[in-house]
């Protein structure tokens, strides 16, 4: 397997794909992070999160046709404008979803999860009646391209250090949000015990409502983050989906550094393997393992030590 | 406990007339072109009846459901693969005798685990055993460390995702993403013109009433019993002193093997098998399937089948923008409005018109409800 490289091929071969995993880890983290909040704290499953993302990914695009019309001068800054837009956008729309239908089904996990497909499966259809089935690019700023060399065999491009800077950021935000704020506080509180949550005086429907807006909006930003990487489809939401699910019952549903640490485990896992053997395999089996562990530890990595 | 009957008056009547459906009805309206496409429909259906045990009794949701049809269609695509490839056939290929797609991915010997496949008693026997075993496997794992629910429902699902990548990627041994095709013969007789086409329709037919049977045996026996308490209440269960996921296990099994005739049939219906009927996108529409007819119904389970089959065919054909938003749509009325689905609509609306039928139930109405929670 390492017959014909030098040493110092392998390690820069290790160092490339290693970053290429911490690149495929930020996009990890990026998705995982608002359903670790939406299904970790709220137990519902949205097959739909990968819509709210591309509908990030759709708010990024049509905001740098904006600014390459109209304000071509502030063309490099468009981007921070594009995440805010994804966000509330991304936002809004969940919460509206949520008024219409999940709030309906918090009983019926299972029939959730059917819903939301259904949904996604109308938001894909309007995005490509919107936007047409061909997958569309963003133009990168041009601070963003290119990359940086390490080494002489290490090259870094500039648009993957932005999206880990990025996904970094994101995670502190929500961290803070979870643990700093009082939302967070009422949120952790439903989580462990809704009634009683409800006789101190927490509006569990209000905060159910926003913490799921919030969860699809941070999927929103995320979408926006990936257009710096790759190009978006009607349909690519629904290629991360099932891994997206994995990372977060992986990492142990509750746990938001757990999410994190699995998304880094399966990332790495998989970046590695992938330059040994064809990519598919490398997917497999990855999945195979992370659903072997699983069966054996089904509460996942770092699960929550409470009394249900 | 009293023994129950195998069907009740209403139930028979309601077999009896999915019966006509199906022999008389369909063979009668239907242009042979058709009548294979219903029985393609109807080998779906095998996989809902399969899913209303394992999620509308059991209370188990599997999104895998695609991977047992896929298992089943496999291994008959399988044999029928190698019946097609005799070294007379395939005198053009570099390795005369190997499946085509074998050849040109410059394999020169058929793979090991392909060798059994020439007979097709041992066929017939993996369609039944390979998924069963699968889901046993799965099943044991999962169920003895009491994950079920949300939890199940996404591992299958991520079972899927592996099963289609898998296939996709073994190129050499699958087939790839072009699948198995061009099939020909069973035992020398050809699959292929109308005549057996409506053969099979039939074959397909007896077997899933035969699916059915076996399902409303198991719906009526002790088993179904405790499934059905164990949804409403799986601890009350456990505490009883049941061992609650063997028998979780058991219809889980069952449910696999269902949809794995079901992906037989639809082989040798429909000519080839492919990955994309084993994925995601496919295992989930099956559980639409399942949902449309109503979870608790086994009948509703084929008319959902059918139903929904036949409207996808239908729209994507003529409207394709509008086929995604109606299934959607589907998704969420089923489960927002109709929860029961079809059958429930039967429950609400007609069969409280049709009180001959059932004057016995109504007697004793009390017995049939379940304590509240």
């Amino acid at each position: 397997m390492f017959s014909g490289y030098s040493m110092s091929e392998l390690g820069a071969i290790f160092a490339m794909q290693g970053f290429a995993g911490l690149i495929l880890f930020s996009v990890f983290v990026l998705m995982a992070l608002g359903l670790a909040i939406i299904f970790g704290q709220m137990g519902v499953i949205n097959m739909a999160h990968g819509e709210f993302m591309i509908l990030g990914a759709y708010v990024t695009y049509m905001v740098s046709h904006v600014f390459q019309t109209w304000l071509p001068g502030l063309f490099g800054l468009y981007f921070f404008v594009a995440m805010i837009l994804a966000f509330i956008a991304a936002g809004l729309l969940g919460m509206a979803v949520e008024w219409a239908m999940i709030r309906h089904l918090y009983k019926r996990p299972l029939d959730t999860l059917l819903a939301t497909w259904g949904l996604s499966l109308i938001l894909q259809q309007i995005y490509r009646s919107v936007f047409g089935a061909r997958e569309v690019g963003v133009t990168i700023p041009d601070w963003m391209m290119g990359s940086l060399p390490l080494t002489d065999l290490i090259e870094i491009p500039i648009n993957g250090i932005f999206v880990m800077v990025l996904t970094v950021a994101i995670s502190a935000a929500v961290y803070v949000m979870m643990f700093r704020s009082r939302w967070g506080q009422q949120v952790r509180a439903i989580n462990q015990n809704r009634v009683m949550a409800g006789a101190v005086g927490i509006d569990t429907e209000r905060t159910d409502r926003l913490t799921f807006g919030i969860g699809c909006g941070v999927a929103g930003v995320a979408g926006a983050a990936f257009t710096m990487i790759g190009s978006t489809g009607p349909t690519s939401g629904q290629l991360y989906i099932v891994d997206t699910f994995l990372v977060v019952v992986f990492g142990g549903a509750a746990s938001l550094l757990g999410t994190i640490a699995s998304a880094f485990t399966i990332s790495q896992a998989q970046s590695i393997m992938e330059f040994f053997l064809s990519g598919s395999m490398a997917k497999v089996l990855t999945l195979l393992a992370v659903v072997g562990i699983l069966m054996l530890r089904p509460q996942g990595l770092f699960a929550l030590k409470l009394r249900k | 406990m009293k023994k129950q009957r195998l069907f009740e008056l209403d139930e028979a009547l309601g077999f009896a007339l999915l019966a006509a459906v199906i022999f008389v009805l369909f063979p009668a309206i239907l242009d042979d072109f058709r009548l294979n496409l219903f029985g393609k429909y109807l080998t779906y259906a095998f996989v809902a009846v399969g899913l209303v045990l394992c999620w509308g009794a059991g209370g188990i949701l599997s999104l895998g459901q695609g991977v047992f049809f896929g298992l089943g269609g496999y291994c008959m695509a399988m044999f029928l693969k190698l019946e097609a490839s005799t070294p007379e056939n395939t005198a053009i290929q570099s390795t005369p005798g190997i499946p085509d797609f074998m050849d040109w991915n410059q394999i020169t010997a058929l793979p090991i685990w392909w060798q059994p496949f020439h007979s097709l008693g041992f066929t017939i026997l993996a369609i039944l055993a390979v998924p069963a075993i699968f889901a046993f496997i799965l099943g044991t794992a999962m169920f003895r460390r009491r994950v079920g629910g949300v939890y199940f429902a996404i591992i299958t699902q991520a079972v899927a995702a592996i099963m289609t990548i898998l296939v996709i990627g073994q190129q050499g041994y699958t087939g790839g993403v072009n699948g198995i095709t061009d099939l020909r013969t069973l035992l020398g007789w050809d699959i292929r013109p109308d005549s057996a086409k409506v053969t099979l329709y039939f074959v397909n037919g007896i077997l899933l009433f035969a699916c059915l049977f076996v399902a409303q045996a198991v719906r009526k026996s002790k088993a179904g019993r405790i499934l059905i308490a164990m949804r409403t209440a799986e601890d009350r269960v456990r505490f009883s002193g049941y061992d609650v996921a063997s028998f979780k296990v058991f219809v889980f099994c069952l449910g696999a093997a269902f949809a794995s005739i079901g992906g037989a049939m639809f082989t040798l219906q429909v000519g080839f098998m492919s990955p994309t009927l084993v994925g995601i996108v496919p295992s989930i529409e099956m559980v639409i399937f399942c949902a449309v007819g109503g979870r608790m119904s086994l009948l509703g389970a084929v008319y959902g089948a059918l139903l929904v089959n036949w409207a996808k065919t239908t729209f994507s054909e003529s409207f394709p923008e509008l086929w995604l938003l109606g299934l959607g749509g589907l998704f969420i009325a089923v489960v927002m409005a109709f929860p029961n689905g079809l059958a429930g609509l039967y429950q609400d609306f007609v069969r409280p018109h049709l009180g001959f039928l059932h004057r016995e139930r109504a007697r004793a109405p009390a017995a049939d409800q379940s304590p509240a929670e």
